[in-house]
C-alpha cells in the first residue's frame, strides 16, 4: 500500500508520533503509516555542537525509501542543526521525497519551563506537515497560521494553525496530482 | 548565490534558501562564482570568507562588486575577528555573519534586503517609464504647454517651412530643433548647428557660406559653409537675434531663393535646407527698434515656437530633477539615487532664470559634494545661500516719497547687484530685454555690477 511512512529515529514520545500520523493523512490526503523504529546514523551526531546534523540523517533516510513510499519522514528527540544556522526544527528535501523534524526544541523544557504534553503534540504536528509540505513542492507561505510559514522560534511554531491554508492547499493538489493519478492506476509514485 | 567549498555547508543553506522560495546557484570557489556572476545577475551572494586553493571571500567580492556593483554581498565566517569584519565592510560587504547563526537572523536579513531591492527595482522601473513617458526625443516634459508644443513638432516635422523658437536662455531651444529634424523626412539628412552670437560677423558668414581660396587673409583653401553642408537637411542658426544687418540680408537672400555665394565667389549655389532659428530676445522688439529687417523676421517666423521658462512649468522641476539625477551620478560614478523631499522643495522656490540648463548645473554640483545617497537641502544649500534665486518674493517696501524713474533707477540697481551684473539674467527677472535693459542702464548711468 502506497503511503507516507513515518519512522521514529530513536525513542520518540508516541502521543507525538501518533498525532503526527493523522495530521499528515488530514493535511496530505494520502494514507499513513508507521514503520520500524531506527536510530540516527553515528556520524550524523557533531561532537562540538551536541546536535545531530540533519542533512547527514535526511541522506540517511533517502537510502531507506522504499516503493511503497510516497514520503518518508524521521522523527527524532534529537536537536538538529544545518552547518549555517544555529539549528532547525527540521529539514526536507524540496521535491524530494524524505524529511525529518526534531521535536527536541518544540518542548517546553528546552526553554526551562514546565513540560506541556498538548503544546509538544501540537507544534509536533505542525512541523511535520511543514517539512512534508516541502516535499511535495510547497515553499515558505507568507500568511503566519498556515503550517507551511516558516518559524524561526516556538512563538511563530505556536502562532501556525494544522491546516495549509487555502493557497497552499491549492498548490498542493496541483503538485500532488500527478501521484494520486498513479496511485489510483495502481502504478509507482515516488519521484 | 551561495559560494562555500564545503558541500554541505553550501547545499544545506541553498535548500533553506530555497525552501523560502528563492531561486539559489551554488558555486564551490571563488573564480566559479565569478564566472556564474558575469553570466548572470544575482541578487544576493552568501560568500564564504576562507575559500583553500584560490581566492578568498573577499577577493570574490571585490571581483564580482566590477561588474555588479550594486549586488548585495553577505560575507559568511566561522572565524571571526574585528579586522575581517572592517576589510568586508570596507569592501562593500553588505553584512558580515559568523555561522552557524540564528535562523532569524538570515531570514530577517534576506528579507530586508530582498524588500529593499524590489522597491529599488520597482523606483527605477516608475522613473524609466515616467521619462519614457515624458520624453520627446529627449525633451523631458509633463507640462501641457510643453505637450502642445511636442504636438506642434510632430505636425510640422515634415514641413519645409522656416521655423522660430524663441525661448530663455537654458529651455531647450536647440533640443525642440533637433525633435523637429529628427522627427521629419529629413531624420537621414544632416543637421547642422551654428551660434550665429559665438563668432565675428566676417568669420560667421564664411562660417555660414563658406569662402573660396585667398577670399581673405588665411582663407588658404575652399571651404564650404554650413549651408552647403546642411544641404537636403536642417540648419539651426541660434541666436538669430545677434546677427549684423549685412548677414540679415545674406540670409534673406537665401530663404527667399535657396542660392548664395561663398565668400569671394563667383559661382552661385543653390541648397535644399530647412531653416530653423532661435532666438532668446525678444525679435518683434527689435524689429520695432529697428534692429532687426522686418522681412527677414517675417520669413523666419513662418511657424513659431515659444518654450515656456521653466518657472512656468513647475511641474517639470522634479522630473527633470530626477532625471538628471540618474544621469549625471552614473556618469560621474557616484552612487546618488534620489532627492529628498526637502531638497526636492529647495529646487521647486527657486526661480531658474538659467532655466533647465542651470537646473541640470546645480544637480551636478550637488552630486559632485554630497556626502550620501540622496541628496538633501543642506545639497542645495549653496542655492539659498546665494540669497539671489528664491522664488518666494521677499517682502519689498514700496518707497512712495519718489519718482517713476527713481523706482525703477532703484529697482534695475538692485536687480543688476544681484546677478553680480550679469545682464542677461537681470533682463529675465525684470522681464524686458537685453536691449531696453542696456539703455536704461545707459539712461541712469548705472554700474554693471
Amino acid at each position: 500500500m502506497k503511503a507516507i511512512s513515518i519512522v521514529a529515529l530513536g525513542e520518540v514520545d508516541e502521543e507525538s508520533l501518533s498525532a503526527v500520523e493523522t495530521g499528515l493523512w488530514q493535511s496530505f490526503g494520502f494514507d499513513v503509516r508507521r514503520t520500524g523504529l531506527r536510530s540516527e546514523p553515528s556520524d550524523a551526531y557533531d561532537a562540538q555542537r551536541g546536535q545531530y546534523s540533519s542533512v547527514l540523517i535526511l541522506r540517511d533516510l533517502v537510502g531507506y525509501v522504499s516503493q511503497e513510499d510516497v514520503r518518508l519522514v524521521g522523527v527524532t528527540e534529537k536537536d538538529l542543526f544545518i552547518p549555517m544556522l544555529s539549528f532547525v526544527f527540521g529539514q526536507a528535501q524540496l521535491n524530494g521525497v524524505a524529511a525529518v523534524i526534531s521535536l527536541a526544541r518544540l518542548r517546553q523544557e528546552f526553554y526551562g519551563l514546565p513540560p506541556n504534553q498538548p503544546v509538544l503534540v501540537s507544534r509536533s504536528v505542525k512541523e511535520a506537515v511543514h517539512e512534508v509540505g516541502h516535499t511535495f513542492g510547497l515553499t515558505h507561505c507568507t500568511d503566519a497560521t498556515c503550517p507551511m510559514s516558516l518559524s524561526n522560534n516556538v512563538r511563530q511554531v505556536d502562532m501556525k494553525g494544522e491546516d495549509l491554508c487555502r493557497n497552499c492547499s491549492i498548490i498542493l493538489e496541483e503538485n500532488t496530482k500527478h501521484i494520486r493519478a498513479r496511485i489510483q492506476a495502481g502504478t509507482e509514485v515516488r519521484k | 548565490m551561495v559560494v562555500d567549498d564545503e558541500e554541505v555547508m553550501r547545499e544545506s543553506l541553498a535548500a533553506w534558501l530555497r525552501e523560502d522560495g528563492y531561486c539559489v546557484d551554488t558555486a564551490v570557489s571563488g573564480i566559479e562564482a565569478i564566472a556564474s556572476a558575469r553570466k548572470q545577475e544575482y541578487a544576493i551572494y552568501f560568500i564564504d570568507l576562507k575559500m583553500p586553493g584560490g581566492i578568498d571571500g573577499i577577493e570574490t567580492m571585490m571581483e564580482i562588486r566590477k561588474t555588479h556593483p550594486e549586488a548585495s554581498i553577505i560575507i559568511v565566517t566561522a572565524y571571526a575577528t574585528v579586522d575581517t569584519a572592517i576589510t568586508a565592510m570596507k569592501e562593500g560587504a553588505q553584512e558580515y555573519i559568523v555561522k552557524p547563526c540564528n535562523p532569524e537572523e538570515i531570514s530577517l536579513l534576506v528579507g530586508r534586503i530582498i524588500k529593499v531591492k524590489n522597491l529599488q527595482r520597482e523606483n527605477t522601473i516608475l522613473r524609466k517609464k515616467l521619462t519614457r513617458q515624458y520624453s520627446f526625443h529627449d525633451i523631458i516634459s509633463k507640462s501641457p504647454k510643453m505637450m502642445d508644443i511636442f504636438e506642434l513638432v510632430k505636425d510640422i516635422a515634415s514641413l519645409r517651412s522656416t521655423v522660430l523658437i524663441q525661448g530663455e536662455s537654458g529651455t531647450g531651444k536647440e533640443l525642440i530643433a533637433r525633435a523637429i529634424h529628427y522627427s521629419g523626412e529629413r531624420a537621414s539628412k544632416p543637421f547642422i548647428g551654428v551660434s550665429c552670437a559665438a563668432l565675428a560677423e566676417t568669420l560667421l558668414e564664411s562660417e555660414l557660406f563658406g569662402h573660396e581660396k585667398g577670399s581673405f587673409t588665411g582663407a588658404t583653401s575652399q571651404r564650404r559653409g554650413k549651408f552647403e553642408m546642411a544641404d537636403g537637411g536642417t540648419i539651426f542658426l541660434d541666436e538669430i537675434g545677434d546677427i549684423s544687418t549685412k548677414l540679415q540680408m545674406d540670409l534673406l537672400r537665401v530663404l527667399q531663393e535657396r542660392k548664395f555665394y561663398r565668400v569671394g565667389g563667383m559661382e552661385e549655389i543653390e541648397v535644399d535646407v530647412r531653416v530653423i532659428a532661435a532666438t532668446n530676445n525678444n525679435l518683434e522688439q527689435a524689429v520695432r527698434d529697428g534692429k532687426f529687417r522686418d522681412d527677414l523676421f517675417y520669413r523666419l517666423n513662418v511657424i513659431n515656437i515659444h518654450i515656456p521658462p521653466l518657472r512656468e512649468r513647475r511641474e517639470d522641476i522634479p522630473l527633470l530633477a530626477h532625471h538628471f539625477v540618474e544621469r549625471i551620478s552614473h556618469e560621474l560614478g557616484k552612487e546618488v539615487s534620489g532627492i529628498s523631499e526637502g531638497g526636492l522643495k529647495v529646487l521647486m522656490n527657486q526661480n531658474w532664470p538659467g532655466n533647465v540648463r542651470e537646473l541640470e548645473n546645480v544637480i551636478e554640483r550637488a552630486i559632485v559634494t554630497c556626502k550620501a545617497r540622496i541628496l538633501t537641502e543642506e545639497d542645495f544649500a549653496f542655492l539659498t545661500n546665494n540669497g539671489n534665486h528664491s522664488h518666494e518674493k521677499k517682502n519689498w517696501s514700496v518707497p512712495t516719497n519718489m519718482t517713476l524713474e527713481e523706482a525703477e533707477n532703484r529697482i534695475i540697481a538692485a536687480t543688476l547687484q544681484r546677478t553680480h551684473g550679469n545682464i542677461k539674467e537681470a533682463a529675465s527677472i525684470l522681464d524686458i530685454d537685453r536691449s531696453t535693459l542696456y539703455d536704461k542702464i545707459k539712461k541712469y548711468k548705472l554700474p554693471r555690477e
